[in-house]
């Protein structure tokens, strides 16, 4: 196991930076988009797992950061086409990403500012009550399609690069997970990360000692609002199309189960869980029409037989 | 705005709150006794209203139907309760989310294949298809007046049973404190199992009322689930009195809200404006409601836990 646990991080990362030219290689073009909506996916499980697995707060609505981060670059590029190329157009990607994870961060504030002030079962249905909200809002904005959903005119620019190619884009996908799971990994062992460790395992003794728990809380609800932005505009840029769906409670669903999949709290937990999840789901509709019953079991014997997780299965145990 | 109008749509809130009521009464239970968050809750209604059609075109009769499904259903809900559910008590929410996530699944999936991806047309007895004459001139489905009087006697029933008589006493107890009524001598596990029963049973009779009027669908019980949730939690956990509570509140305020909140934005923002706010605003309305509550009320507002 020592060995093996040492190894496979490594071949993970050869796999993932050479899956382009694999895949080309055996005429499996296809693969590459579906390996960028894996990691896009792994950087929401991620965002959320900064929430779950740091802070023990198990949101129902992170959707709705996600769907918010898409629209606000669709929005952009459809109302401000900008001159073209310049890094201030609405299609650029200098000024859409950061500006959907800026309103998705944002979002968070006003979402946070309230549901950080209750617990457990009380927080998982308040974030679920403002992504509803969320959900419904966009789903009556006519202007932007409502419920049909809006088309991107292209891809986002970035001087230099064709994102409009999927290997490429699949390649700037991969950094900006690579770098996610930095980000992650480091702040589990910086500061912040402790102090939000403190207070899941006590809140009363971590505010007692002198720590403001609530902005703490908040502070990492934010950030894991912007994150999910980052993910939704990506993923619009994957798709060219957002849709209210996006933000969809079972889609807030679907992201908890990769971060529960891959292990809460692991480094890699959110990598894993959304690789193992949308692989399952191509795998078995591949073989069968019914493939739901056999992911469905998948995830009981993983609750059963795994408790930490596919990621704690090979993780140290402490 | 008449009064008749508002009388209809008090009595539509009122039928809407009712069947709310029977999804979550089994929900709070169970959340409150074994603390267990059971997502799959709302599958347990869509088998029922399944049932009810499927035993409907067998029989030929929907009277003869509902109770065969009933029990049907609360057979299916204990035995999902002993082969996976009761694993789960003792882990943490997470886990439940998990395994239940799972078994909308499979049980989503396991639909389709028996009774295939076409919604099924459940129509309206015709003993009580027409409409009834309550006041000069309002007439009121006469289907929709059984839904209000069964769901009044059945609320009625449980209300008494739960508060009134000893099981319901030991059920309260199991609520409010499980570990010391274990400690006290209950069987928490029987007990549970038998509120795992009612409350699927309770999800098929809701289902059965519920599918005339909407379509029998894969799907149905993930959209109420959120509701009766949303019931559960403004209520409080495990208590029936604040399901009951509860889920008239959400009723009438969703019922009202999408009869008056479109013609009232009209009255003070452009027409244009309005159509497009008026309907999510009117669909946003209960969750207000739940965050207004959990922000006076953290716990809801009928707290089970001492």
């Amino acid at each position: 196991m020592g060995m093996l646990r040492r190894i496979w991080p490594l071949v993970a990362v050869v796999a993932l930076l050479l899956w382009p030219q694999v895949a080309a290689s055996l005429g499996l073009e296809f693969y590459v988009a579906l390996a960028s909506r894996i990691l896009i996916l792994a950087i929401l499980a991620t965002s959320l797992n900064l929430l779950v697995g740091l802070c023990g707060l198990v949101s129902l609505g992170h959707a709705a950061f996600f769907g918010a981060g898409a629209y606000a670059v669709a929005i952009a590029a459809v109302e401000w086409p900008g001159a073209s190329g310049a890094w201030w157009a609405g299609d650029s990607a200098w000024l859409a990403w950061p500006l959907a994870m800026a309103t998705s961060a944002l979002l968070a504030l006003v979402v946070g500012a309230v549901s950080v002030r209750t617990r457990g079962a009380y927080f998982i249905m308040i974030t679920l009550a403002f992504a509803q909200m969320v959900y419904y809002v966009f789903l009556s904005l006519k202007k932007y399609g409502g419920d049909d959903g809006l088309s991107l005119p292209r891809r986002s620019r970035i001087p230099g690069l064709d994102l409009g190619n999927d290997t490429t884009f699949y390649y700037v996908v991969l950094l900006l997970t690579a770098l996610m799971l930095v980000l992650f990994a480091r702040l589990v062992h910086s500061r912040l990360g402790t102090v939000l460790r403190a207070i899941k395992d006590n809140e009363v003794r971590a505010e007692s000692v002198g720590f403001a728990c609530y902005r703490y809380k908040l502070a990492a609800f934010v950030m894991a609002g912007a994150g999910a932005g980052l993910a939704g505009a990506l993923m619009a840029n994957q798709n060219s199309f957002v849709s209210p769906n996006m933000m969809h409670w079972e889609q807030s669903g679907v992201a908890l189960v990769m971060v529960i999949l891959g292990g809460v709290g692991q480094p890699w937990g959110a990598l894993v869980g959304a690789a193992m999840f949308l692989l399952l789901e191509e795998l078995l509709s591949a073989f069968t029409q019914r493939w739901q019953i056999g992911l469905g079991l998948v995830l009981l014997l993983v609750v059963f037989f795994a408790p930490r997780g596919v990621a704690g299965l090979f993780a140290r145990r402490r | 705005m008449s009064g008749l109008y508002l009388l209809e749509q008090g009595l539509n809130g009122l039928q809407f709150g009712l069947m709310l009521f029977l999804l979550a009464a089994g929900l709070t239970l169970v959340f409150g006794i074994m603390d267990l968050i059971n997502l799959a809750h709302g599958s347990l209604y869509m088998i029922g209203a399944y049932l009810v059609a499927s035993f409907t075109q067998a029989t030929g009769s929907f009277a003869v139907a509902v109770p065969l499904a009933i029990v049907a259903t609360a057979a299916i809900g204990m035995l999902l309760e002993a082969t996976v559910l009761r694993r789960l008590y003792r882990r943490d929410h997470l886990s439940q989310v998990l395994a239940t996530f799972a078994v909308i699944l499979i049980a989503n999936e396991l639909t389709r294949a028996v009774w295939g991806v076409q919604p099924l047309t459940l129509n309206v007895p015709a003993a009580v298809s027409g409409s009834v004459e309550l006041l000069p001139g309002m007439h009121y489905s006469a289907f929709r007046l059984v839904i209000i009087g069964a769901g009044l006697v059945v609320a009625g029933a449980l209300y008494l049973v739960v508060v009134h008589t000893r099981v319901g006493m030991l059920v309260r107890a199991g609520a409010s404190n499980r570990d010391m009524a274990a400690a006290m001598g209950t069987d928490i596990r029987r007990l549970f199992t038998l509120v795992f029963g009612c409350g699927a049973a309770l999800c098929a009779l809701a289902g059965a009322l519920l599918g005339p009027l909407l379509a029998v669908q894969v799907g149905m019980g993930e959209s109420i689930l959120i509701l009766a949730f949303v019931v559960v939690v403004i209520g409080g956990i495990g208590s029936i009195r604040g399901a009951l509570v509860g889920a008239l509140l959400v009723g009438m305020v969703d019922t009202f809200g999408r009869a008056f909140i479109p013609a009232a934005l009209r009255a003070f923002l452009p027409p244009a404006l309005a159509d497009a706010a008026g309907p999510s605003l009117a669909s946003i309305s209960i969750y207000i409601l739940m965050v207004a509550v959990l922000f006076w009320k953290p716990q809801g507002l009928f707290p089970a836990r001492g």
